[in-house]
C-alpha cells in the first residue's frame, strides 16, 4: 500500500463508525444553548457577543427580504470556522477538505439566491447579465461570459474552501516532516524550519477563519444581488 | 461506618462493589432511548460542573477539546502505524 501525504485526508472510520460524522457533529456539542438566566455563563456570553456582532455585520448590506437568511448565513459560518479550527488541532480529521461537503454547501445555496432572483425579479436578475455602459459590439461576447461567470460560483465556492485547506494542511504536514527529518542531520537548519511552521501554522488559523467568513460573505453578496 | 442501604438500581457506577457490577450492568438500559438519555445525563453533568459555572476558565473546554484530540488518535491509529513503520523502513 502506497503511503502519501494524501493519506491525512482519508476518510477515517473505526469499527465502521467514521470519524466524519463525530466531526460534523461535534460544533453542535460546543455551542451550547442560553438558558433563560438574566446572565449567562461566560461561554455563552462570549458567544452570544461574537454571534449578535457578526449577524450585525452580515446582514448591513441586505434587504428585509435577505433578512430571512439571517439565521442560515450565521450558522453556516459558525459552523466553517469551527470545523476549520477543530482541524488544526492534532490528529483530528477536517470535514471541510473533502469536496464533497463544500459542494454540498456551495451548489443548493447558490442555487437558492438563483431561483429567488429569478421568481421575484426575473428582469433585474437577467439585467446582472450585462454590465451598464458596455459598448454595443460587445454585448453579446458579455453576455456569454457573464452567464459563464455566474454558473462558475457554486464551483468556485466549494473549490476556494476545499483547496484552500487542503493545501494549508498538507504544507503543515510536508514542513513538519522537514522539521523531523533535519532533527538529526543539520539542527539549525531544523530550528529555522521550525521557525517557518511555526508561522505557517499562525497562518493556518488566520486562513481557517477567513475562508469560512469569505464563503458566507459571497453568498450573502449573491443574495444581495438577487433580493 | 454501615452506609444507608441503597437499591443496587440507584447506585452510581463508583459505589457498585466489583462483585456486584455484572447484576448493575444488567439494571441498566440499554435501549436507544436508554442510551440516548444517558449520552445527555453525561453531557448535562459535564456542562453543569465545568462550564455553566459563574467564573468558568478555559479548563472546561480545553479538557473536552484534549479528550476530542484523544478520540481522533484511537480513530486513525490503523493509519499512523504504517507512518511508523514506514519511518523505519
Amino acid at each position: 500500500m502506497m503511503v502519501s501525504f494524501f493519506d491525512q485526508f482519508a476518510s477515517p472510520s473505526y469499527l465502521g463508525i467514521p470519524l466524519i460524522a463525530i466531526a460534523i457533529a461535534l460544533p453542535w456539542v460546543l455551542y451550547p444553548t442560553p438558558s433563560s438566566r438574566w446572565i449567562n455563563n461566560r461561554l455563552i456570553t462570549a458567544q452570544e457577543w461574537f454571534i449578535n456582532r457578526s449577524t450585525n455585520q452580515l446582514m448591513m448590506p441586505l434587504s428585509v427580504q435577505g433578512h430571512k437568511w439571517a439565521l442560515l448565513l450565521t450558522s453556516l459560518m459558525i459552523f466553517l470556522i469551527t470545523i476549520n479550527m477543530l482541524g488544526l488541532l492534532p490528529y483530528t480529521f477536517t470535514p471541510t477538505t473533502q469536496l464533497s461537503l463544500n459542494m454540498g454547501f456551495a451548489v443548493p445555496l447558490w442555487l437558492a439566491t438563483v431561483i429567488i432572483g429569478m421568481r421575484n425579479q426575473p428582469t433585474v436578475a437577467l439585467g446582472h447579465l450585462l454590465p451598464e455602459g458596455t459598448p454595443i459590439p460587445l454585448i453579446p461576447v458579455l453576455i456569454i461570459i457573464e452567464t459563464i461567470s455566474l454558473f462558475i460560483r457554486p464551483l468556485a465556492l466549494g473549490v476556494r474552501l476545499t483547496a484552500n485547506l487542503t493545501a494549508g494542511h498538507l504544507l503543515i504536514q510536508l514542513i513538519a516532516t522537514a522539521v523531523f527529518v533535519l532533527l538529526p542531520m543539520m539542527p539549525t537548519v531544523a530550528i529555522l524550519t521550525a521557525a517557518v511552521l511555526f508561522l505557517l501554522t499562525l497562518l493556518e488559523v488566520a486562513v481557517a477563519m477567513i475562508q469560512a467568513y469569505v464563503f458566507v460573505l459571497l453568498l450573502s453578496l449573491y443574495l444581495q444581488e438577487n433580493t | 461506618m454501615a452506609d444507608k442501604p441503597v437499591a443496587l438500581a440507584q447506585k452510581k457506577l463508583m459505589d457498585v462493589k466489583l462483585g456486584q457490577l455484572p447484576s448493575w450492568l444488567g439494571t441498566r438500559d440499554f435501549t436507544p432511548n436508554g442510551l440516548l438519555g444517558s449520552v445527555r445525563g453525561g453531557y448535562e453533568r459535564y456542562y453543569n460542573k465545568y462550564i455553566n459555572v459563574k467564573r468558568g476558565g478555559i479548563g472546561g473546554i480545553a479538557m473536552f477539546i484534549a479528550g476530542y484530540i484523544a478520540l481522533s488518535y484511537l480513530w486513525e491509529y490503523d493509519h499512523i502505524k504504517h507512518d511508523r513503520w514506514r519511518k523505519y523502513h
